[in-house]
């Protein structure tokens, strides 16, 4: 497959993979359509154990959890969750736990709905606010070295990192089916 | 009605190597009370958070006991953590309500459950096989048991006076209470 191709459809097996690399054992997310891909490479793995979550903010106390019992734990979220963790967060830097959160952006490029813009706008501001480093991928081509920097950070010095995963990279949402 | 020290005290009682995680506020205090132990991790904010650090601790430590004691209050901000915890079905947790109705925290405002919503029947239904509801000292041995060795997820609401009692303080140093917690762990 030309590989241009092969990173715009396959950027969640990219992501896939570094996860499997660093033995992340457990993942949170809020069902999605931008991390679909990624949601069922997950639950199709024995190795890690899938959280359905109710709200996003529910996530937080997951990797925290995961971390005192000895296991990595990565989150999966779409912008809007992001407000929804605030208060959580604390829990993470008053303990040093190391957080890894992929956020599908929404409110951004050829958003549809206007409803999605205020918490996009301020996503990457509302994580330094609340003591994350912050990496950003729009190009499927970088999505491997972006993440796989980003998950060192994460595991390696028990940090709390986002990658917030540009709605150019996702695509256009289709409304009409 | 019990007094939430008795309560917590039976409920610990020959704790061994159970992994207890505690919510904000009188809970975190109570089980300080008891005694200061390494395999306690006090949590002193990110309200409605506890059963969720439960969960993650508990799918960690699939071979170990995991016991969250907290509060109706901090209870009520997570509650969607039953319904999570209700698909995942771990069988090595227990979550334990101290239900005194009332936020001590702030003024002893009474709280939801002192309306009457009924948090062992919200548990059920979020499909925890075994749910029970305390309110005499007699029958703490039995959820005790359950905690060691009971099929999870196991849903305990205890019915407490509502008093102000004498704050026990553990350390509010977020890292020394981790690191502390996993050193005993490994």
């Amino acid at each position: 497959m030309d590989p241009t191709v092969e990173a715009r459809s396959f950027w969640p097996d990219a992501i896939y993979a570094h996860l499997k690399r660093l033995g992340v054992a457990q993942i949170g997310y809020v069902p999605d359509a931008g991390h679909t891909r990624l949601i069922n490479l997950c639950k199709a793995d024995n190795e890690i154990a899938d959280v359905v979550l109710t709200t996003e903010e529910e996530g937080v106390g997951l990797v925290s959890g995961a971390h005192l019992g000895g296991q990595r734990a990565a989150l999966l979220m779409q912008s809007s969750g992001v407000g929804n963790c605030i208060n959580m967060f604390s829990l993470l830097t008053n303990c040093g736990f190391p957080c890894l959160i992929l956020v599908t952006m929404r409110g951004e490029y050829a958003e549809f709905n206007p409803w999605q813009i205020q918490m996009g706008s301020i996503t990457e501001e509302t994580f330094k606010l609340s003591g994350f480093l912050t990496y950003r991928v729009d190009e499927p081509e970088k999505v491997d070295d972006i993440v796989g920097a980003a998950c060192d950070i994460a595991f390696a010095g028990n940090r709390p990192v986002a990658v917030l995963l540009g709605q150019r990279l996702i695509g256009r949402k289709v409304w009409n089916k | 009605m019990l007094d939430r020290r008795e309560f917590v005290a039976e409920l610990l009682k020959d704790r061994g190597d159970l992994l207890v995680v505690t919510g904000l506020g009188a809970p975190t205090y109570d089980v300080a009370a008891v005694s200061e132990h390494s395999l306690n991790f006090y949590l002193w904010g990110a309200m409605g958070s506890a059963a969720m650090i439960g969960l993650g601790l508990a799918l960690a430590q699939p071979t170990r006991r995991v016991v969250v004691i907290t509060g109706d209050g901090e209870m009520l901000m997570g509650l969607g953590a039953l319904a999570t915890i209700g698909v995942k079905q771990p069988a090595n947790l227990a979550i334990a309500v101290i239900d005194n109705r009332h936020y001590g925290e702030t003024g002893m405002q009474a709280s939801h459950t002192d309306a009457g919503i009924d948090l062992t029947a919200i548990a059920k239904a979020c499909k925890f096989p075994s749910t029970h509801a305390v309110s005499a000292l007699g029958e703490i041995a039995d959820v005790r048991r359950l905690i060691h060795a009971g099929a999870g997820p196991i849903f305990i609401q205890a019915h407490v006076k509502a008093e102000d009692l004498p704050r026990v303080l553990p350390t509010r140093d977020g890292q020394e209470i981790k690191f502390r917690f996993m050193a005993a762990l490994k």
